[in-house]
């Protein structure tokens, strides 16, 4: 471990060119990741960076960690081998909202369910950029893209409610701009033992630009995003002088400058799960802000350690020697 | 004790009931009892898809044959000596196999008017004398003794009827001169916490047995020698069994983890149950939710630096090609394992076929060469799944295995290997990053080396795009393409070096070869015997090996004037062999969901030989 200290950002560039497009979000994830991981204080031999197909999905090329560039949607499933293979290793998977919530979307859920020790971050431009701008899953209900000149008839997915509904054990969202909280997400993502999900908006400036300006416009942002923080209140607005209050089952905002203060707004508290499912929900809410941050986590057995135990009482108990499993309990001799 | 002892040479029986009969269990249980007995025996059960289907109804007929003998098996047998129908719909089913003078052993009690009519009988068969003018029949209320000699037991009377199959079982054990003892230390294992059902279940045996000796209708007993075994230590296994037996023994002498990604299927699945119970040698299996989850898992692991294993049959592995495509690309070790049914898409989930070669030669996109081996019968699925791992590990390649649901629940006696004679693999592991570049290949087997994460210093990546040679980079160069899809099937075509060479069983040259592969083993083997018996100038050849093919195969092949190829197929066996040899080779082909008779394969032999 002592020779990890001494590593640094370059030590995680592999010495392949970056391929994404001039202004790609892609580019500042990875300066992120790269930036982040000698901080997490793991071996470089120990991670292992797994992606299925598309843009983002080339990110294992340029990490000089081991890495998997394997097929369509199933990264999860791939991440799944390795970690119950060696479950010593740093497992991260790096997926778009085409692959893990279209092709993959199996591998998505269950990988969540299983609660398999591993990272996943799902870069989420809201378009599909390497087949050239067709609308995903998660693009807004009447997008017009090449392969929908009406504008698009499929209701969108919410990554995090899926993630919810999928029972995720750490969800959480963050922003390619937002670089300084982009990297302390992906730390605590590191730190939860259990499968950590986040879903990083990116801007894909070729075939879905500005699609989070809104979030992203320095004039405008800070009206727009609610930054979760952990037993802090929710406020938000320029002059932080709005919040987020409970109003029967669902968010409300209100206005400090009006009948409200500070004290009413809700406190963050991630292990609150009633808490996390409305917050997931308020993704596609106008009324409301964009959530970032930690939605949900929870504390709970993993199948990679479940698997393990299962063995090693299996391996003090069980028989070991294979000559009599081979010879079964009804052999006889020819003589 | 008995009037007649006949010492016939092989005997083939078959139980018939509904699916809710045990019949299964049943035709085990005599197998187990005949195989340490000391007869060679081969069996065949053949089900309904349907788990319950509806009770009494031809199609939820559930059988089990087995022929056994004094000589070599190699068959479940064509016409049936005797026939156990515990039901009419079984009967109407089954009894146009039964030999002329046959034995029809038949449960009076389950022929009532709603099962006679759900059997479609308009009259009951077992109120005229017809039965009795071509067979020999035992007519016998089964389900009524077992009930009166349970009496006592405080049992349901469905549980009671439930121990009728075993009042079978007793019966046949009576007439071929068994000891019931096998039977009941299965009972009482089974049924370890219900004492009293093993009470029952014993009861029931021991009344059929006894029922035997009894009563007077019975006239001959069935006395058949032990077949003449080579010297050693056996034991009767099912092809599934020995299949996870012989990953089993791949992962634990070579020291290698075993890892099993797989979704449940007919009739693949078994390979999973035995695996999931192999956990104290550290076998770890992974129920995924998919079949594509299940062959990524294993490559996943594959490349973490385990022994990576998927099983499946037909349509699962169509869902796994894209996958098996990324395992060869990647140069990763991988076993995949198609238990083939009838196809096409659902087809015969129970039934036996032999026509998924041609998707394991080709059911994937781009230049995609792969190594397929196939097993030919239950017992040498040990030797061909270790082998698959060996080829697997020592070239670096992904393996296609093939077996089929005749093999896979068939069961026949097994001479099993001591392990301190097994022979462990060269596997590639790599520790030194001197000159370490990861698509350097070994010049002999072109195998890359295995850097797995973890290992300092080799930190490297791989995918799916295409490689450049040696360092593994993303390229796009023409050349570059052409040559890897080059070196991918030279890396195929050099494993000839490293199998052995086909054997001819019979004389090295002659008028006609029959080439077969896989679970036709037994049939063609038996035919062959037959042929020569009557002077026919007639060898097999079984291919084990089938890509690559073994290096003297096209020089035995010359040295026939004519090629027989019996397949469960429409001649997939038969094109490669045409295409690779330029031989006009002739098919044989069947697809009915069931095995080849050996009378079918000997009548085509007779024919072709006079053509």
């Amino acid at each position: 471990m002592s020779d990890t200290t001494k590593l640094t950002k370059k030590d995680f560039s592999s010495d392949q060119d970056v391929r994404w497009c001039p202004g790609c979000g892609d580019y500042a994830i990875l300066s992120q990741v790269q930036k982040v991981f000698p901080d997490l204080g793991i071996p470089r031999e120990n991670i292992v960076i797994v992606s299925g197909i598309g843009c983002s999905s080339r990110f294992p090329y340029y990490m000089n960690t081991y890495g998997f560039h394997s097929i369509h949607g199933r990264a999860p499933a791939v991440a799944s081998g390795v970690k119950l293979s060696n479950p010593n290793l740093s497992v991260w998977v790096v997926t778009g909202d085409g692959d893990a919530m279209s092709i993959g979307g199996n591998h998505f859920i269950h990988v969540m369910r299983r609660n398999i020790d591993m990272n996943i971050l799902l870069f989420n431009n809201r378009i599909y950029g390497l087949t050239k701008g067709q609308y995903s899953p998660t693009s807004e209900i009447g997008k017009v893209t090449k392969s929908t000149p009406l504008g698009s008839l499929d209701y969108p997915f919410n990554p995090t409610a899926l993630a919810f509904g999928s029972s995720g054990t750490f969800i959480a969202r963050t922003i390619d701009k937002e670089l300084k909280h982009m990297g302390a997400i992906i730390a605590e993502a590191n730190n939860h033992i259990g499968t950590s999900f986040i879903e990083i908006y990116q801007n894909c400036n070729i075939y879905n630009d500005e699609a989070f300006s809104n979030l992203t416009d320095k004039e405008i942002k800070s009206d727009n995003v609610l930054i979760l923080e952990e037993g802090m209140p929710m406020i938000f607005g320029k002059e932080k002088d709005k919040g987020i209050i409970l109003e029967g089952s669902k968010f409300k905002v209100i206005d400090f400058n009006k009948q409200f203060s500070i004290d009413d707004a809700l406190i963050h508290n991630p292990r609150d799960r009633n808490l996390g499912l409305i917050l997931s929900e308020m993704t596609y809410d106008e009324d409301l802000p964009v959530p970032i941050g930690v939605l949900y986590k929870e504390d709970k057995p993993t199948y990679d350690i479940m698997m393990k135990k299962q063995i090693d009482i299996a391996k003090s108990k069980g028989i070991t020697d294979l000559q009599s499993i081979i010879e079964g309990p009804n052999s006889w001799e020819v003589k | 004790m008995t009037n007649k002892t006949s010492a016939n040479e092989v005997v083939t029986i078959r139980f018939s009931g509904d699916s809710g009969d045990g019949m299964q269990l049943t035709g085990n249980q005599f197998s187990d009892n005949t195989a340490i007995f000391g007869n060679d025996l081969n069996t065949l059960p053949d089900f309904p898809a349907e788990i319950r289907a509806p009770a009494g109804s031809l199609f939820g007929v559930s059988s089990f044959q087995l022929q056994f003998g004094s000589r070599e098996i190699f068959t479940a047998g064509d016409d049936l000596d005797v026939l156990v129908s515990m039901n009419p719909a079984a009967l109407k089913v089954h009894l146009k196999d039964l030999k002329e003078n046959g034995l029809l052993v038949i449960n009076t009690d389950n022929f009532t008017p709603k099962n006679l009519r759900l059997a479609k009988y308009e009259d009951n068969p077992l109120e005229n004398n017809d039965l009795e003018k071509s067979y020999r029949v035992i007519k016998v209320g089964m389900t009524k003794l077992v009930n009166t000699a349970l009496d006592e037991l405080d049992l349901t009377s469905k549980e009671k009827a439930r121990s009728t199959n075993m009042f079978a079982l007793g019966l046949l054990y009576w007439l071929y001169e068994r000891n019931m003892q096998t039977t009941i230390d299965f009972l009482s294992k089974k049924f370890k916490k219900k004492p009293l059902i093993v009470e029952g279940n014993v009861k029931a045996l021991k009344t059929g047995y006894y029922y035997g000796e009894t009563i007077e209708a019975i006239k001959t007993t069935y006395h058949i020698d032990k077949a003449n075994y080579e010297k050693g230590k056996y034991r009767n296994i099912m092809g599934n069994q020995a299949t996870a037996l012989g990953l089993l023994a791949a992962s634990k002498i070579n020291d290698i983890e075993l890892f099993y990604g797989g979704y449940p299927i007919t009739p693949a699945s078994e390979i999973l149950h035995y695996l999931s119970n192999y956990k104290s040698f550290g076998v770890k299996t992974f129920q995924a939710e998919d079949e594509i989850a299940g062959i990524t898992s294993a490559i996943g692991a594959a490349f973490a630096g385990k022994l990576g294993i998927t099983a499946s049959s037909g349509p699962g592995i169509a869902l796994k090609g894209e996958a098996i495509g990324l395992a060869i690309i990647t140069e990763l070790p991988l076993v995949i394992i198609n238990i083939q049914r009838g196809g096409p898409s659902t087809g015969l989930p129970t039934k036996t076929e032999q026509a998924d070669l041609a998707q394991a030669m080709y059911g994937r996109n781009g230049e995609c060469p792969c190594v397929v081996l196939a097993t030919s019968s239950p017992s040498d699925c040990f030797e061909m799944a270790y082998e698959s791992c060996r080829i697997a590990l020592e070239h670096m390649i992904p393996v296609i295995l093939l077996s089929d649901g005749y093999i896979a629940n068939g069961s026949e006696p097994w001479k099993f290997p001591e392990i301190k004679n097994i022979n462990k693999f060269k596997m590639n592991f790599t520790n030194s990053n001197d000159d370490f570049s990861p698509y350097s290949h070994n010049k002999d087997t072109l195998a890359r080396q295995w850097a797995i994460p973890g290992v300092k210093g080799l930190e490297h990546r791989i995918g799916g795009l295409e490689k450049a040679n040696k360092t593994g980079n993303v390229s796009y160069d023409p050349e570059n393409h052409h040559n890897m899809v080059l070196q991918r099937q030279k890396k195929v075509d050099i494993i000839e070096n490293f199998i052995p060479k086909a054997e001819v069983y019979g004389e090295s040259s002659g008028k006609l070869l029959v080439l077969g592969w896989g679970g036709t083993f037994g049939s063609i083997r038996s035919a062959v015997h037959k042929a020569v018996d009557k002077n026919l100038s007639v060898s097999h050849l079984h291919l084990k090996y089938i890509n690559p093919f073994p290096k003297n195969l096209g020089d035995i092949l010359v040295k026939y004037d004519k090629i027989l190829v019996p397949e469960l197929n429409l001649g997939q066996l038969l094109g490669l062999i045409r295409a690779k040899y330029l031989i006009d080779a002739k098919g044989f082909n069947k697809v009915q969901g069931k095995p080849f008779s050996s009378s079918e394969i000997l009548n085509e032999i007779e024919n072709y030989l006079k053509d």
